[in-house]
């Protein structure tokens, strides 16, 4: 079936060499399909006057959604025609990327029928996707996966795939079930994820807790974080074993960011009051350290990569929120973030972005959470503030309490 | 054949589905896990049930032959559950011991790479590049692989005193975490776009593209329907492209790579941090860029004979100063290096307690 055999030097020299080749892997597609070897042919093509070839995406997708696909049409071709369209399809991924052989063996055999047979298990968002396809197969793999059970992610100025670290499933750390509420806040919001109507992209993820697998502090416009309330539970038996191979005093109580443990040699002991919940202690002793009591998440906002304004990391906005299904607050929450950035924000601004022209007291104000020293690294340093009236009315109103009861309430 | 009626907004299956038994049975309830090797870990659950886990190595790029391969062998070893990472590893999943040395003996033989677990280099988060993207200015999957086979050891044997999480960028939109990654490579322009003004009246919105610039070096043009732009304040960030196709600025001869480190995601120990410019400029050096290669490697090899062990490379640095940095690694400090876009407020020093 292979058509035209190119001559691939350059990209030939990426088969050598002890990590797996994503040129091996693009040969093994080419081998059935004429659209992966094509691609084989327009990537030497770009190795070889070091510039790329493909258009911006064009609108193309399926009915009754605008997004889940990428538009991708090359500028050459005429000269490698299997990739004149070459479409990426993005398909939800489960919370947590487990699969079945089945399920995965069926998504590849569709795959094969309609596209090139060449895929990125995961795309940096997370969704699995598909790479390269023609725009008369959309509908049918379409019909073909949704009706197996499978949806498109996100794509454009929506709300993209969420996605999560493997939480529960697999990790004794998490604070939360990260894979439900995944799953959960995805199902809510098919509507924002499948036809775009924000400003710009919205991208939601979940870690168990501040090892953050998902780097969802870097990356996420809302970055849910799991962390506790309680003590960090000792198991001073496990400790005396750490203490064989470990040196405890330089390994862990020294490198503890707020000093609040201290190491004899016989006993570990924690002064929680004191501690900020970094996890370095239990990530290096969590046979012998684990959180308690009450458990959830910070939620923090904001972050992005550079484009336009500068990277930004997530701010805290509420330093804690229980996440239990059916997750009512947190939804309800999302809603008035979305409500406030939709009346706010010019297109192409993140919601980080909005926050930052439009100041975060507007921001908190309009999502009914309260000023909190969580929220801050440092009080402002300028004098340059807003007083609004009601500012000045509360001001006065405890002057004036304070004068009659004589005591002064700072 | 007719084509099955099709459903909108079913959203993803329930992840319930593909969970492996052992992984139901004790959700929730995991009480600690061992790393065992780079390529072993073993979590154990409250009840006393073990699973182990060995990952393998993925070039993101699977073509749906290798799914299958992947998908045999957890039909054979692991029920047929598989799962992938974040960082696009895959990893079998083994509730049985004894199943376990026969599953790696068939990893091995069929030429699969396991690792990446623990203290070390596991697989490069990065971008589609010029296999798949209109606005990358490298290719990155052609990088990851180079850089990859150069670390190869820090993957599936050699320790560092804490993971060094790497990344690849094809442009300045970093889709990915590469701005918070211990080391990465960033993709840059260097060259004022070119404007294709006969084709800008009919394809781009003047105020969108005004808009897209971060500098305001975008202005009108009225006498040519289109833009002009100020040389003196475009730092190439191909904004302006991304909204407007007949902004050309692709330069195969100029486009190439910058390096930037000490970035991390987690908050153990600090805060979480950005990664900082070391290297401005690298030239664009397909197909293995051993320029950017060896560069990466030194950096690595001179964070691992000098920070303490639990240290990232950005806590390293943040010990020893960024002066003391540039002393060891020998990079030379350059003026982009230095902030004026937006965080020279932040960044720059400003008490006489450094070092020589």
């Amino acid at each position: 079936m292979a058509g035209k055999k190119y001559n691939t030097p350059l990209i030939d020299d990426l088969e050598k060499g002890p990590w797996p080749s994503f040129v091996t892997e693009m040969k093994k597609a080419a081998k059935n399909n004429e659209m992966a070897n094509d691609a084989l042919g327009h990537l030497e093509k770009c190795y070889t006057t070091r510039k790329g070839y493909w258009k911006h995406g064009g609108i193309v997708g399926v009915l009754g959604y605008g997004g889940g696909v990428i538009g991708r049409y090359s500028e050459i071709g005429d000269e490698f025609p299997g990739v004149a369209h070459f479409h990426t399809v993005r398909i939800n991924q489960p919370s947590g990327f487990f699969y079945t052989s089945k399920a995965l063996k069926e998504i590849c055999d569709i795959w094969d029928k309609y596209g090139s047979g060449l895929t990125n298990v995961h795309g940096s968002t997370g969704d699995l996707v598909l790479l390269g396809t023609k725009t008369e197969a959309l509908e049918p793999i379409f019909a073909e996966y949704s009706s197996r059970g499978w949806d498109l992610g996100g794509s454009g100025s929506a709300l993209r795939t969420p996605s999560c670290c493997v939480g529960p499933g697999r990790c004794e750390w998490t604070n939360y079930d990260t894979l439900d509420l995944t799953y959960n806040l995805t199902q809510e919001f098919q509507d924002e994820l499948h036809r775009p109507t924000f400003s710009y992209k919205f991208k939601i993820k979940a870690s168990g807790c501040a090892c953050d697998c998902v780097a969802a502090i870097a990356r996420a416009d809302l970055s849910i974080i799991g962390t506790w309330k309680g003590p960090i539970k000792i198991d001073q038996k496990e400790v005396q074993n750490y203490a064989k191979t470990m040196d405890i005093n330089a390994e862990v109580v020294g490198m503890c960011p707020t000093q609040c443990m201290s190491y004899d040699g016989k006993e570990l002991q924690i002064n929680n009051a004191e501690c900020n919940r970094c996890m370095h202690c239990i990530t290096r002793m969590t046979k012998a350290l684990s959180p308690s009591g009450e458990r959830g998440a910070t939620l923090c906002m904001g972050s992005k990569a550079p484009i336009v304004v500068g990277s930004l990391l997530s701010w805290v906005i509420v330093p804690f929120i229980k996440l239990e299904a059916p997750y009512t607050e947190l939804k309800d929450l999302i809603r008035k973030i979305w409500d406030w950035w939709d009346e706010n924000g010019k297109p192409r601004e993140r919601i980080g972005e909005v926050i930052e022209i439009k100041g975060m007291r507007s921001f908190l104000e309009a999502i009914g959470v309260a000023p909190q020293p969580q929220q801050i690294k440092e009080p402002r340093k300028d004098p340059f503030m807003f007083y609004t009236d009601a500012d000045m009315v509360k001001f006065k109103a405890k002057e004036a309490e304070e004068k009659k009861t004589g005591k002064y309430n700072f | 054949m007719a084509l099955p009626q099709r459903k909108t907004d079913v959203g993803p299956p329930h992840y319930k589905q593909f969970l492996p038994p052992i992984v139901q049975k004790n959700y929730g309830k995991w009480k600690y896990h061992e790393v065992i090797n780079p390529t072993t870990m073993v979590h154990v659950a409250e009840s006393g049930d073990k699973l182990w886990t060995v990952r393998v190595a993925s070039p993101r790029i699977l073509a749906t032959d290798t799914i299958r391969e992947q998908c045999d062998i957890a039909e054979k070893y692991c029920d047929g559950y598989l799962r992938y990472t974040t960082r696009n590893n895959v990893e079998f999943l083994v509730s049985d011991e004894k199943k376990l040395e026969p599953l790696k003996k068939e990893l091995t033989a069929k030429g699969f790479k396991m690792g990446g677990i623990g203290y070390g280099i596991t697989n490069v988060v990065h971008t589609q590049g010029w296999v798949h993207c209109h606005g990358a200015c490298t290719d990155a999957s052609g990088l990851v692989k180079a850089m990859m086979d150069e670390l190869y050891e820090y993957f599936d044997s050699k320790r560092l005193p804490n993971k060094v999480r790497l990344a690849v960028a094809c442009c300045v939109n970093m889709c990915g975490a590469v701005h918070c990654s211990d080391i990465a490579v960033v993709a840059v322009h260097t060259k004022v776009p070119e404007i294709n003004h006969e084709t800008f009246k009919n394809m781009c919105e003047l105020p969108t593209v005004i808009g897209s610039c971060p500098t305001r070096a975008i202005s009108p043009d009225p006498a040519k329907k289109s833009i002009k732009i100020n040389e003196q304040k475009c730092m190439y960030c191909g904004n302006c492209f991304t909204v407007c196709p007949p902004i050309s600025i692709k330069n195969p001869e100029y486009d190439g790579v910058a390096i930037v480190v000490g970035g991390k995601i987690n908050s153990l120990r600090s805060n979480p941090k950005f990664s900082k410019l070391v290297i401005p400029y690298i030239s664009n050096e397909p197909p293995r860029w051993p320029k950017a290669v060896a560069a990466i490697k030194h950096i690595v090899e001179v964070y691992a004979k000098n920070a303490k062990k639990n240290e990232r490379v950005g806590e390293w640095i943040e010990r020893i100063g960024w002066e003391k940095f540039f002393k060891l690694t020998g990079i030379e400090f350059t003026f982009q290096s230095i902030d004026d876009f937006t965080f020279m407020r932040d960044t720059m020093r400003t008490a006489s307690t450094f070092k020589w």
